[in-house]
């Protein structure tokens, strides 16, 4: 019987042959990505416990994400003891403010995702990063104090489901529409304990940035992780920006998968999740045209290049509605300087939206641009659960950054695809 | 560390709706902390703003499907054990909270028929070996698978990081 690649990558890192889904084993890591809201709460645990050294500090990579630059006293402290720990441990791979980026966009783009690797974060869109053939999973902050201690974690194997991606995407229809799409069908627990495995032709029309969308979202369907095979693609990615060496793992022909879905690209449509959970995604022909008092376009999900010049392509010459808010948060600061120099931060700026530097910000509800009682906001980020964004009366809505950009325009839920002939 | 006991009693506090997720257990609003008291003060709020008011050291929080769905935060079981709760009994649970509680030495219990036979301020017998809950104020049962050995083991020794200073103590 085979093996999915998810299972061969456990069983490489527990020093096993093959392992089986449902089993416990404790697995290796690779590399631990740390940030400044769930880390210090581990260091304080490892600290309190004795425990003073991380097992090796060239497996760690530290950034601020969450609430930088500081949003208030109390997350100036996070950020504080985040960069005393690292200096104290000589953690190389930091990314301070004026380079920092959200964890889970600047790992891979600064070449520290390898495929084969095995990678935890205290933050449970790490799944992001399986885009790159990787076992990635978020983990809270014991986790990740026993991961920086031994540099090993347990792990019950998960079953996995196979999501064949056939097809090319309609003109104005993103990655971000597909992975709404699969949730609104198996719903947020529909792939609760399992890995969420893609493939197919469809993956070849979509490049490393459309595909970290879909992985990114994995948890929101409940997985336990995202992952797609290595191929060209993946491969360019990597090697234009690490010398690394890495192994790449396949799934077998004869995989067991608990559960098959194939997607046809060309049936889909810009997708809307209405308000308060993934799973309510509607084809945008149902959506009423409910007015945004905020846009939002940025996040994990949705804040990369190839989101921001999709965004710009729709607000170039174009304004932001009277009564509607626009923000734009690159999500690393490379990518802030890419848009820079490419012209995008203008046309933004043109249009009026206000863009911010990389954080996570408000699509957890931190800061620059959290919600108020029944405001609307319709954001490209990852979840619209009651009180994400701020208030719990708050109503998110999520969508592909053309969707947001064209909803931005028009102040109300708009289809995209008018904007982009 | 402690051995579990047979049986815990305790009070109910009733979450029937599915998919209750960690903003509301913990709002993103007070991650700026992580001191379990200052947490428990926040335990709940987005959901039910008088939990804080209601909830008395020893009670059980019974809940519907996927239990503390979204974000990754252990803040979340701090936060509810901060409160006082002392178990959760959850139709079932998000993989990351479920890890979180018992990497805490946390008690979750997985119980598919628990919010059917409980009304919040039922006082409730749950007894962990044989995998039963009854319900004291009305008489009714619901059954459940007990704890994994895994899981069972982790929270004896008082959570993960307890665990593996046993073992590496004891050399294995």
């Amino acid at each position: 019987m085979g093996m999915t690649m998810t299972e061969k990558i456990l069983a490489a890192h527990s020093g096993r042959d093959r392992v089986t889904p449902g089993e416990i084993v404790n697995a290796k890591i690779d590399l631990i990505v740390a940030h400044d809201v769930t880390t210090p709460p581990a260091v304080a645990m490892l600290r309190k416990l004795g425990i003073n050294k991380v097992f090796d500090p060239s497996k760690i990579l530290v950034t601020p994400d969450h609430f930088v630059p500081n949003k208030d006293i109390k997350s100036a402290e996070l950020a504080k003891q985040l960069r005393e720990w690292r200096i104290e441990q000589g953690i190389e791979r930091y990314y301070e403010v004026g380079n920092h980026g959200i964890c889970h966009a600047i790992a891979p783009e600064q070449g520290h995702v390898l495929p084969g690797m095995t990678v935890v974060c205290g933050d449970s869109h790490t799944t992001t990063m399986g885009a790159l053939g990787t076992f990635a999973t978020g983990v809270g902050s014991t986790d990740l104090a026993a991961a920086l201690a031994t540099g090993e974690l347990w792990f019950k194997v998960p079953d996995s489901m196979l999501f064949e991606l056939n097809g090319t995407l309609p003109f104005g229809v993103y990655s971000k529409d597909i992975i709404l799409y699969i949730i609104s069908k198996i719903g947020v627990d529909g792939a609760r304990y399992r890995a969420m495995e893609y493939r197919g032709s469809g993956l070849k029309s979509m490049s490393m940035e459309a595909r970290f969308t879909i992985t990114n979202m994995a948890i929101e369907a409940g997985g336990k992780s995202g992952i797609m095979p290595v191929d060209a693609i993946s491969e360019e990615y990597v090697q234009a920006r690490t010398k690394e060496p890495y192994k790449c793992y396949e799934s077998d022909e004869d995989a067991v998968y608990s559960e098959r879905m194939t997607i046809e690209l060309d049936q889909l449509e810009p997708i809307v999740a209405l308000p308060s959970l993934p799973s309510n995604g509607r084809f945008i022909g149902e959506v009423e045209r409910v007015k945004m008092d905020q846009v939002y376009i940025g996040s994990c999900t949705n804040g990369r290049i190839e989101d921001l010049r999709i965004a710009a392509q729709i607000l170039k010459g174009n304004k932001v509605a009277n009564g509607t808010r626009a923000i734009v948060v690159p999500a690393t600061t490379e990518i802030w300087k890419t848009a820079m120099r490419e012209g995008l931060l203008e046309i933004f700026a043109d249009a009026g939206c206000v863009v911010s530097t990389a954080t996570c910000g408000a699509c957890l509800g931190g800061f620059m641009g959290v919600l108020g009682a029944e405001e609307t906001c319709l954001s490209t980020t990852n979840r619209n659960f009651v009180g994400r964004m701020g208030h719990p009366r708050a109503k998110v809505y999520l969508a592909s950054p053309a969707t947001a950009a064209a909803t931005a325009i028009t102040g109300t839920i708009t289809d995209p695809r008018p904007f982009l002939q | 560390m402690a051995a579990l006991p047979d049986t815990l009693t305790g009070y109910a506090h009733v979450y029937e709706r599915a998919h209750i997720n960690t903003d509301e257990i913990i709002p993103a609003r007070y991650l700026n902390v992580h001191e379990e008291a200052e947490l428990a003060k926040y335990a709940m709020e987005d959901i039910d703003g008088d939990f804080v008011k209601r909830v008395m050291p020893g009670d059980f929080v019974i809940a519907g499907d996927n239990f503390g769905c979204g974000s990754s935060r252990e803040h979340a079981v701090w936060a509810l054990r901060g409160a006082g709760v002392k178990v959760v009994i959850a139709r079932s649970y998000a993989r990351i909270f479920f890890r979180n509680a018992i990497n805490n030495g946390f008690l979750a219990i997985e119980c598919p028929e628990a919010v059917e036979v409980v009304a919040t301020g039922d006082h409730l017998e749950l007894d962990l070996a044989a995998g039963r809950l009854r319900n004291l104020t009305n008489g009714r049962e619901a059954v459940f698978v007990p704890l994994s050995d895994f899981a069972r083991e982790l929270i004896e020794d008082g959570g993960l990081l307890p665990h593996i200073q046993k073992k590496a103590q004891a050399g294995s």
